[in-house]
């Protein structure tokens, strides 16, 4: 009887031994990750949350809506709101034009080839954001490369106004912006399986046709994700516009900046920035669903046997 | 010409008749990559205003920025702040990448999420408040809270890059020497690290060039004595063109190359 | 009743001088075939013997360096894959994700300009084929494999090809599976009679569907018979070897007659060349153990007994044989046959009866 008891004993300890040890697992595993998390919380959570506390505070400094009611209807912030959404669109619509054939063009390429061209995406992803705005403001400028070929080659007289303007600013902007749509959709479009064209092919489609009809749907989940990701960043981006622009074209965020520097308005500065944070976390989301609709799609999902 | 008839895949369409879209792509890639080289023939200019192709070629406007006492300033305060980043995000976000990868948690998950949050609210939103926060504390125009704040941007990257290097390593060696009597700890840091070495130089060379690119944070947080080449440079941008400003554009796009090149290579080395 | 194929007829095809390297290596070497209308003829080979090569020349999507490919009396080695008309069922199926069961076999229709109305009849009809009725509306990704292999066979002869071209198209399905589809596959080819050209590695699925089956190695068809003649009569050491199991004895051959060491052998056919490079086949279930020891009727080998492994429905006897080499001995489990087994370690006489004794030549 004795030597029964005992192992019930030596049973309870042990499961209270492992369960301390799995927790102390646990414990572990958080902790690798517990300053990372310290430091965004601390350094972004916290501020962010606060912002969004100061975004009910009205003038009298007690909880208001007031500031998002003069978002909704003072007619600068509608303008600021129309400017801003029509350079996301036209940004997002470029983009997608002239960044979908070198996506695909990339993705038929054999693999030596393709690095080589991913490197010419690549290396204005690493290029800083100030040294490619620069380069276009002396491009674009009245007395910049551009309108000199142009006036060189007699195709006009006059310099054109290519900056300091909705133009210049979306010319700028795209190709800021490019990289971002061609990343997700060449990765998209590699997972396209090449024998769903070569089938396509073999059951009468000419190249044409199996693009149409094959291979341009299944690229959809990954351009629109790129799209959508263009659009995000777009709609809250401010290097550019601010010199590009040249004071014409006012965006989300720069309206935040002069809030807060020109006017220590927080209030109206958080309202806008919950906003545009609002407006960003629902596209992601949107995106991130494609995302994984591009995966069952390509077939990783589903029954089997 | 032959190689026009050749066909560029299996289903037998051939070269010439794809020449239309090597020729946009072509275009499109100029696009992306020419426009930013401009600048470097520029720079050796002489002349106050832009000009292109130079008329007499010049170390002038790098002597402006070297000369620049405001300049050289903001150069070392970018470049001890991208330093410090590097120092503090790269084990920060090794060690988290680490740790989500060898957890068996559920909440792993959502601290993934919140990992990945610098990369998903606007930066804007993000400046302001960090300048909220720091006014409180009196940390405006320093430099530790601008290394705080660069370090909380670049961290999902350094989180993603290690991860992605994580994912095609084989877990078991680490199982394999704690067998043979290595403590936890010691079995990452003699066989695990030294493996993944080339993802985590990666995400700290991002890091690095992140905190170093980054203007909008650094408009708000650093100023006066600890202002950032950013910082100045697009004020620089806002009021008049100042060719120093091509100078320095050259330079930083030489440490962008150089580290572009140095992260492909260290890619290349793993396959 | 054929419900698809009725008034077309099946093609034949001709292959002359196909070849295709890649730098120094010989990916199909003068390949010369010629297919019979109607006929379900497999390649069979290991990977890299160019069998899919030679697969993928038929269908367009590798151009040979040189040769000539033949849909009757067409010359089609120049035509782009979408314009041969052949039907091709891909090893990994690829069927198109995007679109439902319905809209994939309506594919090759739609694009031949078939009215909308007759699309739905055939579609229809092309499901009941393949006994999936009633599934028309469901995802690709909502289909088992043995579904997915059903809907791309539909969908390969929908359009009615006067050739099909199937590419290892059961090695995704589990062993049940797979005997059950290859016994589906050949019913439907009698049923539709359409020209079958069918690739795989597996020997056993080449005998049991095949009319004629080729034997591809190093890009070059070493052997074409019929399953049973591929089977007892192999022509080279590397056909016995890859199909069927067996082991080589070397012999002497000298003016047609065959001998090992000194003893002469009594042929089922004529050697295929005199010269040293010669060997006899020794198929395991072939070989008979002679209780009674040596005897005239049989070619006969003293050995000792090595080993016995009982497997079940047939057991194997491994001979350590006295000529040198070890033999397999594979025979049924009867209880009178294992109780003549003698002993590990002591005397055994096995023999080969004169009409299954074979030499094949070692040179490939």
């Amino acid at each position: 009887m004795t030597a029964i008891t005992q192992d019930a004993i030596s049973d309870v300890s042990n499961e209270h031994g492992l369960r301390s040890d799995e927790n102390r697992e646990r414990w572990m595993v958080l902790g690798l990750c517990g300053p990372a998390l310290f430091l965004i919380i601390i350094v972004m959570v916290v501020p962010v949350g606060w912002l969004f506390w100061l975004s009910f505070i009205g003038a009298e400094g007690s909880f208001s809506w007031e500031n998002y009611e003069r978002l909704w209807q003072s007619k600068s912030y509608a303008r600021i709101f129309k400017i801003t959404f029509e350079v996301a669109f036209v940004t997002t619509g470029i983009c997608m034009l002239i960044g979908y054939p070198l996506t695909y063009m990339m993705s038929q390429l054999p693999r030596r080839a393709a690095n080589i061209a991913m490197i010419t995406v690549l290396l204005p992803f690493w290029t800083s954001l100030l040294v490619r705005t620069y380069a276009w403001l002396v491009l674009l400028q009245r007395k910049g490369l551009i309108n000199g070929w142009l006036i060189d080659a007699g195709i006009i007289d006059t310099p054109l106004r290519l900056v300091h303007n909705f133009t210049g600013n979306i010319i700028g902007m795209s190709q800021i912006m490019l990289p971002f749509l061609v990343l997700p959709l060449y990765a998209s479009m590699k997972a396209i399986d090449r024998d769903y064209l070569k089938a396509a092919a073999n059951l009468g489609a000419s190249p044409v046709a199996a693009f149409w009809r094959v291979f341009f749907p299944l690229s959809l989940p990954g351009l629109f994700a790129g799209m959508l990701l263009v659009f995000v960043i777009s709609l809250g981006f401010f290097v550019t516009p601010v010199v590009l622009g040249g004071g014409r074209i006012i965006m989300v965020a720069m309206r935040v900046e002069k809030s807060i520097s020109l006017y220590s308005n927080w209030g109206a500065a958080s309202a806008l920035a919950v906003v545009l944070l609002i407006l960003t976390l629902a596209c992601l989301v949107v995106a991130a669903k494609l995302l994984k609709l591009d995966k069952v799609q390509s077939g990783s999902g589903g029954s089997d046997g | 010409m032959s190689w026009l008839n050749a066909p560029a895949s299996e289903t037998q369409i051939t070269h010439g008749k794809r020449l239309w879209l090597y020729i946009v792509s072509g275009l499109v890639m100029m696009f992306l990559v020419l426009p930013s080289l401009i600048v470097i023939p520029m720079s050796f200019s002489e002349s106050k205003y832009l000009e292109f192709p130079p008329e007499v070629w010049s170390m002038y406007w790098y002597g402006a920025y070297f000369d620049s006492k405001a300049w050289m300033n903001a150069t070392r305060t970018s470049l001890t702040v991208a330093v410090l980043t590097f120092l503090l995000a790269t084990p920060m976000g090794t060690l988290a990448a680490y740790g989500l990868h060898v957890s068996r948690f559920r909440f792993s998950m959502y601290i993934y999420i919140v990992m990945s949050l610098p990369l998903m609210v606007p930066v804007i939103m993000i400046a302001i408040g960090v300048f909220f926060l720091y006014a409180k504390l009196g940390m405006i125009n320093s430099i530790s809270g601008l290394v705080l704040a660069h370090s909380m941007l670049a961290m999902p990257l350094v989180v993603i890059v290690v991860a992605s290097g994580l994912k095609s390593y084989d877990m078991n060696q680490e199982m394999v020497a704690r067998s043979l009597g290595a403590s936890r700890a010691r079995a990452f840091l003699t066989i695990t690290l030294p493996q993944i070495r080339f993802s985590v130089i990666t995400g700290g060379l991002l890091a690095f060039l992140t905190s170093l690119d980054e203007v909008i944070v650094a408009l708000f947080v650093s100023g006066g004595e600890n202002a950032t080449i950013t910082r100045r440079m697009f004020n620089a941008l806002r009021d008049q063109i100042d060719p120093t400003i091509a100078s320095i554009s050259t330079l930083l796009i030489t440490v962008s190359v150089i580290l572009l090149v140095v992260a492909q290579m260290f890619g290349k080395e793993r396959d | 009743m054929s419900t698809i194929t009725t008034e077309k007829t099946a093609l034949p095809i001709t292959i002359r001088g196909v070849t295709k390297t890649y730098g120094d290596i010989y990916a199909l070497d003068d390949v010369n075939l010629d297919v019979r209308s109607g006929e379900f003829i497999t390649l069979l080979g290991p990977s890299g013997s160019g069998k899919t090569t030679l697969l993928m020349v038929l269908s367009g999507f590798n151009r040979p360096d040189r040769g000539s490919v033949m849909f009757g009396d067409r010359e089609v080695i120049r035509l782009s894959p979408h314009k041969r008309d052949v039907g091709m069922v891909f090893q990994n199926y690829a069927l198109f994700p995007h679109m439902d069961v319905n809209n994939n076999l309506a594919f090759p229709l739609k694009l031949r300009d078939v009215g909308k109305a007759e699309v739905a009849e055939r579609v229809e009809k092309a499901l009941e084929l393949v006994q999936l009725s009633g599934l028309g509306e469901r995802r690709i990704s909502q289909l088992s494999g043995g579904q997915r292999q059903r809907v791309a066979l539909a969908r390969a002869i929908i359009f009615e090809p006067r050739i099909l071209l199937m590419d290892e198209p059961l090695s995704a399905l589990d062993k049940n599976l797979r005997e059950h589809m290859q016994i589906e596959l050949r019913r439907l080819h009698e049923m539709l009679g359409m020209t079958t050209v069918y690739v795989t590695h597996d020997q056993r699925e080449a005998l049991t569907m095949s009319d004629r089956v080729v034997v591809v190695n190093h890009g070059k068809l070493m052997q074409i018979d019929k399953p049973k003649q591929l089977y007892e009569r192999p022509l080279s050491k590397f056909v016995a070897d890859f199909i069927g199991e067996s082991t080589f004895l070397p012999v002497s051959v000298e003016g047609g007659r065959a001998s090992i060491n000194g003893r002469p052998l009594s042929l089922a056919e004529a050697p295929p060349s005199d010269g040293a490079n010669q060997l006899l086949l020794l198929r395991p279930e072939k070989l008979e153990i002679l209780p009674g020891g040596e005897s005239d009727s049989y070619n006969c080998f003293k050995g000792k007994v090595k080993d016995l492994v009982y497997q079940g429905e047939s057991f194997l006897l491994y001979v350590d044989l006295d000529d040198g080499p070890e033999a397999t001995l594979r025979s049924p489990t009867r209880r009178e046959v294992l109780d003549a087994v003698p002993d590990r370690g002591h005397e055994i006489t096995i023999g080969l009866h004169p009409e299954d004794t074979i030499i094949v030549s070692e040179d490939d």
